[in-house]
């Protein structure tokens, strides 16, 4: 199989989507901008970027993206959601309790380090398909995943809490991949979704 | 981070603007103004004294918001929240950064406290915004350290002409650097008045290294759409929402037209029924000294 032969949606409501849509492009995979649900149906794997959780949730909800991504998972397709995209798929949410798709089961707090003031860089390691390799992370006031659920895999951390996790197709970071030139998160992603197509 | 050489700011402080991409930032006085902008889809309320209509109008010295104003904001807004400090009043943006503001605009909307110097960028923990009215003055703001990149257009005039006019002057810059051979682009740093080595990055990037959004005049979900088309990557809508006959019912529409920009069919149901906007200005008419975006060095 070529590697151009995925197709990956980049939910493009609001947020820093279009550096997803370059990092997946680095990967060999074809990326396309998402904004209404008939979109999704051409896509092997969807994307859920970085923005605000409350505006994106509201531009979703406008346009009946809530069923059509609960159908998109229950197909067997990958998601990748960051930071507010992680928030919009987690099963709870807090800081404050709002809606979210209950897709990865874990608990997340939004704003949890604080403000602007106290966003920060960190290096760390993932441990992805292979050893555990160098991973920067760029943290915007960023979530952080308060409780795991027994079938979610916690893939890196920081200070002993996981900020990249996995359950089943379903990918979530706490931080922003898409912000630095390392392109190791999305290329594990592009994996998943290549096998994802290739086992359906 | 660095370019060329040259330092700008920090990732981390540019990545919030990259996350705002594709939304709208709501101008808004208080508290119960701030819930109606987030309910309605609001990326992020900037917190200001007055709207620039309302500066416009009443005229005074125009300065950072209360701070207990800000502070109310704050309570009530799960999104960033930024604020407007005068340009080069640092101690204004010294005090906004105590408060944990989330990004400063140092904005010509209000009257500025210097008239030579705009404020040291690097020497914040949070990161600023700042008005263009082309690719020089982008560079030098970009040079000082922000982090973000508005064009000014005209504040509180409710036309879009003059945003217009910046956006389409800071995008013809770039294209016309990327034509440009290696040994014209020092000349051309000269005439922009910008640092060489953000004039070399843009001639190659053909783009600027952070993000540019457009403010000053957008009224309607059409002008947000316009802009985007423009090249905008956001929008600031300042009287524009508080100013008009049905802020709530507006502020969603101008919302919903910043993301579906391309889409026609969108544009015209979101502006339908929208009630009065706010009465625009023509601001060819203004006098020179009553434009807000000649402020800035």
């Amino acid at each position: 199989m070529t590697e151009n032969e995925v197709r990956i949606g980049v939910l493009a409501l609001q947020g820093d989507f279009a550096l997803h849509a370059k990092a997946l492009v680095r990967c060999g995979a074809e990326a396309v901008e998402v904004r209404k649900p008939a979109e999704l149906a051409t896509c092997d794997g969807l994307v859920i970027p970085g923005g605000e959780s409350t505006t994106l949730l509201k531009l979703m909800d406008e346009w009946g993206f809530v069923p059509a991504i609960e159908k998109f998972h229950a197909e067997g397709k990958p998601i990748f959601g960051t930071c507010a995209g992680l928030i919009v798929l987690a099963r709870e949410v807090e800081n404050p309790r709002q809606f979210s798709l209950g897709l990865i089961d874990v608990t997340v707090e939004r704003n949890a380090y604080g403000r602007q003031r106290e966003s920060f860089e960190a290096s760390g390691a993932a441990r992805l398909d292979g050893p555990p390799a160098p991973l920067e992370m760029v943290f915007i006031r960023a979530p952080r995943i308060r409780r795991v659920g027994p079938g979610v895999e916690p893939l890196a951390e920081h200070r002993g809490e996981p900020v990249l996790a996995r359950q089943g197709t379903v990918l979530v970071a706490t931080f922003h991949p898409e912000l630095t030139e390392d392109t190791a998160v999305h290329r594990y992603f592009c994996d998943l979704v290549r096998r994802a197509q290739a086992a359906a | 981070m660095d370019v060329n050489g040259l330092r700008i700011a920090d990732r981390k402080h540019i990545g919030l603007a990259e996350m705002l991409k594709g939304g709208v930032i709501m101008d808004v006085t208080n508290a119960e103004q701030a819930k109606i902008a987030e309910d309605a889809g609001a990326a992020s309320v900037m917190a200001l004294e007055r709207v620039p209509a309302d500066i416009r109008k009443e005229g005074g010295v125009a300065r950072m918001a209360a701070v207990k104003k800000i502070k109310e904001i704050q309570q009530v807004a799960t999104i960033p929240v930024m604020a407007k400090a005068r340009i080069g009043h640092f101690v204004e943006a010294q005090i906004l950064e105590a408060l944990g503001v989330d990004f400063i605009d140092e904005s010509e909307v209000l009257t500025p406290a210097d008239e030579h110097f705009h404020i040291d960028k690097f020497a914040f923990r949070v990161p600023f915004v700042c008005g263009c009215r082309d690719l020089g003055e982008a560079l030098r703001r970009i040079g000082e350290g922000a982090a973000m990149i508005r064009t000014k257009g005209e504040a509180g005039s409710g036309n879009i002409v003059e945003a217009v006019r910046h956006m389409r002057a800071v995008v013809s810059g770039i294209r016309r650097l990327t034509t440009l051979g290696p040994e014209e682009l020092m000349a051309e740093a000269k005439t922009l008045g910008a640092p060489y080595e953000l004039v070399r990055w843009v001639a190659k990037a053909g783009k600027l290294p952070v993000p540019n959004f457009s403010a000053g005049g957008i009224a309607t979900p059409a002008d947000a759409a316009l802009m985007m088309q423009l090249g905008a990557e956001a929008v600031f809508v300042g009287s524009g929402i508080f100013k008009s006959s049905d802020p709530a019912k507006r502020a969603k529409a101008i919302v919903q037209a910043t993301t579906h920009f391309k889409d026609p069919d969108v544009l015209a149901r979101v502006s339908e029924e929208l009630g009065e906007p706010m009465v625009g200005l023509e601001t060819s008419k203004l006098a020179e000294k009553e434009l807000l975006q000649t402020r800035g060095w």
